[in-house]
């Protein structure tokens, strides 16, 4: 353990004294009331460390004997999560103030969630994974549970919780079956046992550590939970669950495959793509049926998710590539729609019926505009951004010569664009009812029509996101 | 002027840009300023076009007034025009300003009616104007925003139909379009159309899932574009969203669609389909021939039995675009001749026959043909546009329509006199539908107590239809105006189209 080791995960180290500051603080400073502060104090940490990391020159290399690596890959995820969540932080106070759900732990859970992120992104070892893993799937549980009074948000921190422990469980045991079978348990070292051919074990292990991983990113098969705990959590919280835990899971998963299961690229591939098809389409049509805008975005999030698989699926530099630039058009979109759902109310209480929706354009014209922009990003219609990212997927699909996962891709998004263009059909075009109040944060416009604004002005350039994904992409495929 | 094409293209968006966010409150004076603002950008579009028409150059038949710069994902922001899309630009130009003009009665959400209109004919003059795939195909896409907001918002009962049906049904045909690009992006490792007209891509004989396919990838990659530019034409039988969409549309959505985005399809098959897939052309030209000439019989006995007048004058744009696709796939000067000349005048006449009902909608506001009838009596200068639209839509001769209908059809009949023989028999039909509805609408006794006090057309109505009766009138007597610019750039494509094909039967008979 020496210094250097330490500098190089100076920021999660950071980020964890800076948590359980802030707990004392709220423990023994004035307890809620001390919360908007923290939340502010939280989210202008995230964005520091994100410049941090996105601006640090450093090199990057390996900590604690391989257990923990900084590279181009892992700061490119950081930064997409550290921004995403301090966004979604800010964004909810507004919301949880009202609804009286705002307590210190909040913020504090946020941070340890995101330490828990960070470390994941950051593995070398089947351990650290494990343990970045956990810190953040337990800070999570605690999250979607936070209104303790509610029914339905205790019942989706349990159920979180119990199908959470599940994936662990098959996570572990995928983990204990490569450790038997390549005497390891770090990725360089799985990686060279793979020189001589994998054992049957190991890829029983792998196909284990996927699901497991696939539970955390909701991909069909493994989606059950994320429909209900989208419904039953607090907005903000569902909101945090379809932005950054997304990314850091997205981003283990692929540097699991690439780092420690590199060699056997077609056999972990073939699963990816199942994944990948099954999410799409399942997301797809079980949409469509969606009454509840935030259920609709659960089966927007797992063929979103789908979509992201595409690219890792291809098992090349390329996909990893398409998936980081995915990911982080995703989160951006999902950013921009969470704005607006936690500001939809009927008579001071939230409201998440989307034909509540109703003829919203002809109340609120500037924020009905942003939202079809968001929607018809989200269905990856041209010349939005969320376009760009479904090509570059299917690019990456197309050139890895899997052109029938692109074209199951293509028919997917098709049967997605109806009940994206169904709350457009209700903003625009529907009857006059009773319908829903829009009382928006400065934060939250700010948010919606800045995200608004991205998607369309973002298509001149990216905003340079494509050389960082494209070299981060380098240092994971190599 | 280095980039007199972006400025021609997004004029129209950029005044949509300004209207929204400046233009503020739904009271009249707002509304009249959204209006002048749309038709002083449509018009000033089009005048700034003409700058294009008087620059381009006929006999070069390269592409022209290029310009290229870097774009994300290794892509080109690539413009130009050639002797094929320069007059389709000139024809989106020409006829937005119109359009625009005709909607000047609307009173609903005017501005936001003004914004989707103006991003429409920017996104419309970029797809004929885009120079790589993937530009284009954000043009192409894009377009369906605008519209099915504009079906959706101000169209009829059942618009709310009319408009999923046509965003999902030209969406699915179109995704494939660009799964097949992006493997000729990665074929060819380029996106630039002048480069891939020019590529020979695969085309060699191959098995997918046990099934025989002649011309192979060529092969799909063809079906992949006919699927979105066939459903864009529409050719028979994916033709089904087009009636629904265009009853249902407002008038000026319904002149845009049929008069504009119509021709998208074709301009595709021109500009994608005979010249980068000349050898699964080839294969598949006979299929196309006999889609066509069933869409000309059989939409033209639909259009027959129709009660709606939008709905008829609708299955005729199918019927119509049956011969624009029967003269692209004929390759020989005269069906592509015909079949461009042919789109450039269904622009005029079927937009104009949408307008035709439009006056009378507004005024009665049905579209039944028997709540009409003696209109004649009560509107003489109606009936004499009505009239001149009828016959050029039948194809009498000194009308664009003849002309369009008798070059396709000479260039079919050098391929396949059957289907010229099937095909010719539509021009009776048509007239039979065409002069049927005038009879039914137009001429007889004025009966019907609803249209006793029913007012001749206004000043700003037949102002709408001079520059309309003017192009027909001048295309139909003088065609050459057409062929001239048109001419060298189809000469073109058709030697690369022919010198594409032996070069292909050489390689197959070198590999038996």
């Amino acid at each position: 353990m020496t210094s250097a080791d330490f500098s190089i995960v100076l920021p999660e180290v950071v980020l964890a004294l800076y948590a359980m500051a802030a707990l004392m603080l709220g423990v023994y400073g004035s307890k809620d009331k001390l919360a908007p502060v923290i939340s502010w104090a939280t989210a202008g940490l995230f964005v520091a460390l994100a410049l941090w990391i996105g601006m640090g020159s450093g090199e990057g290399g390996t900590a604690f004997g391989g257990l923990f690596v900084d590279d181009s890959f892992s700061r490119f995820a950081k930064v997409t999560i550290l921004l995403s969540a301090a966004a979604v932080l800010v964004m909810g106070l507004d919301y949880l103030q009202r609804g009286d759900m705002l307590r210190f732990e909040y913020p504090v859970l946020v941070t340890l969630a995101v330490v828990g992120m960070m470390i994941m992104v950051s593995a070398g070892d089947l351990m650290t994974l494990y343990l970045g893993l956990e810190l953040q799937s337990l800070a999570l549980y605690v999250l979607a549970a936070i209104r303790r009074d509610s029914v339905k948000s205790t019942e989706a921190g349990l159920k979180y919780f119990v199908l959470g422990a599940l994936s662990s469980g098959l996570l572990l045991y995928g983990a204990s079956l490569t450790y038997g079978f390549a005497g390891t348990t770090q990725f360089d070292g799985i990686l060279s046992t793979l020189d001589h051919g994998a054992p049957l074990g190991l890829l029983f292990g792998l196909v284990f550590l996927l699901s497991g991983l696939a539970f955390k990113i909701s991909a069909a098969p493994f989606h059950m939970w994320t429909p209900d705990v989208y419904e039953g959590a607090p907005t903000p919280v569902t909101a945090f669950f379809a932005t950054a835990p997304k990314v850091a899971a997205m981003a283990l998963m692929a540097r699991v495959t690439h780092d420690a299961f590199g060699g056997i690229i077609n056999d972990w591939s073939q699963v990816l793509a199942a994944l990948a098809v099954v999410s799409m389409f399942l997301g797809a049509v079980a949409a469509i049926g969606q009454r509840d805008i935030k259920r609709l975005m659960a089966y927007s999030s797992i063929a979103h998710m789908g979509f992201a698989l595409v690219g890792l699926a291809s098992g090349t530099a390329e996909g990893v590539q398409a998936m980081l630039v995915y990911m982080a058009i995703y989160v951006t979109m999902n950013i921009g729609a969470f704005a607006f759902i936690l500001s939809m109310e009927r008579d001071g209480r939230p409201v998440t019926d989307i034909a509540a929706l109703n003829l919203l354009s002809k109340r609120e014209p500037l924020k009905a505009l942003a939202v079809l922009v968001l929607m018809f990003s989200l269905a990856g219609v041209p010349p939005m951004l969320g376009f760009f990212g479904k090509l570059y997927v299917l690019r990456a699909a197309v050139d890895a010569g899997m052109t029938w996962l692109a074209v199951a891709g293509a028919v997917a998004s098709v049967i997605g664009a109806f009940y994206y263009l169904r709350i457009v059909f209700y903003m625009y075009f529907g009857k006059e009812t009773e319908g829903v109040e829009i009382r928006m944060a400065p934060v939250q416009w700010t948010l919606l029509v800045g995200v608004a604004l991205v998607m369309v002005v973002g298509i001149a350039n990216f905003f340079g996101i494509e050389p960082a994904a494209a070299a981060a992409a380098l240092s994971l495929v190599n | 002027m280095d980039n007199l094409l972006s400025i021609i293209t997004f004029i129209p968006a950029v005044a949509a840009g300004i209207l929204a966010l400046f233009g503020r409150g739904q009271d009249a004076a707002a509304q009249r300023n959204a209006k002048w603002l749309a038709l002083f950008a449509t018009s000033a579009t089009f005048l700034v076009s003409l700058f294009l028409l008087a620059g381009f150059d006929p006999a070069n038949t390269g592409f022209q007034f290029v310009e290229d710069g870097e774009w994300i994902m290794g892509l080109h922001y690539k413009m130009g025009v050639d002797g094929i899309s320069v007059l389709f630009v000139m024809l989106t130009t020409f006829l937005m300003p119109l359009v625009i003009a005709s909607a000047w009665h609307v009173e609903t959400r005017v501005k936001e009616y003004m914004i989707a209109f103006l991003l429409l004919e920017s996104l419309m003059i970029g797809v004929f104007c885009a120079l790589d795939l993937m530009l284009f195909y954000v043009f192409f896409e894009a377009g369906l925003i605008p519209m099915f907001l504009i079906i959706g918002i101000w169209g009829g009962k059942e618009r709310i139909y009319a408009s999923f049906k046509f965003f999902l049904y030209t969406f699915l045909g179109s995704v494939l379009m660009l799964v097949a690009m992006i493997v000729m992006y990665m074929l060819a490792g380029t996106t630039d159309i002048p480069t891939l007209m020019a590529f020979d891509f695969p085309h060699t004989d191959m098995a997918l899932l046990g099934i025989h396919i002649a011309g192979g990838v060529q092969t799909l990659l063809f079906l992949a574009f006919f699927a979105s530019f066939a459903v864009k034409m529409p050719m028979w039988p994916v033709h089904t969203w087009l009636p629904d969409a265009h009853v249902q549309a407002p008038t000026a959505g319904s002149v845009v669609l049929a008069a504009i985005l119509l021709k998208m399809g074709g301009y595709g098959f021109l500009r994608f389909s005979l010249p980068m897939f000349p050898v699964a052309s080839d294969i598949l030209a006979p299929l196309v021939f006999w889609l066509s000439a069933i869409a000309i019989v059989y939409t033209s006995l639909v259009a027959l039995a129709q009660s709606d007048m939008k709905k008829l004058i609708a299955y005729s744009s199918v019927a119509h675009m049956g011969y624009v696709t029967m003269g692209i796939f004929t390759a020989n000067q005269q069906g592509i001749d015909g079949a461009i000349f042919q789109m450039l005048s269904h622009g005029f006449i079927s937009g104009a026959l949408f307008l035709c009902v439009g006056v009378i909608y507004d005024r009665i506001h049905t579209r039944e043909i028997d709540a009409y009838g003696g209109l004649v009596n009560r509107m003489p200068a109606y009936a004499l546009v009505f009239m001149f639209f009828t016959m050029a839509n039948v194809g009498l001769p000194g009308t664009s329509g003849f002309v369009g209908e008798f070059l396709t059809l000479m260039g079919i009949f050098q391929v396949n006199t059957w289907v010229a023989a099937f095909a010719t028999s539509g021009v009776i039909l048509s007239a039979a539908y065409a002069l049927w509805l005038y009879r039914r609408v137009v001429m007889g006794e004025l009966v019907k107590e609803a249209l006793r006090s029913i007012t001749d057309m206004s000043r700003r109505e037949r102002a709408i239809f001079a520059p309309l009766i003017a192009a027909t009138l001048i295309l139909g007597v003088y065609p050459a105006f057409v062929t001239d610019i048109i001419g060298p750039s189809v000469k073109a494509l058709i030697t690369d189209y022919h010198a594409a094909l032996p070069a292909a039967d050489a390689t197959q008979v070198a590999q038996h």
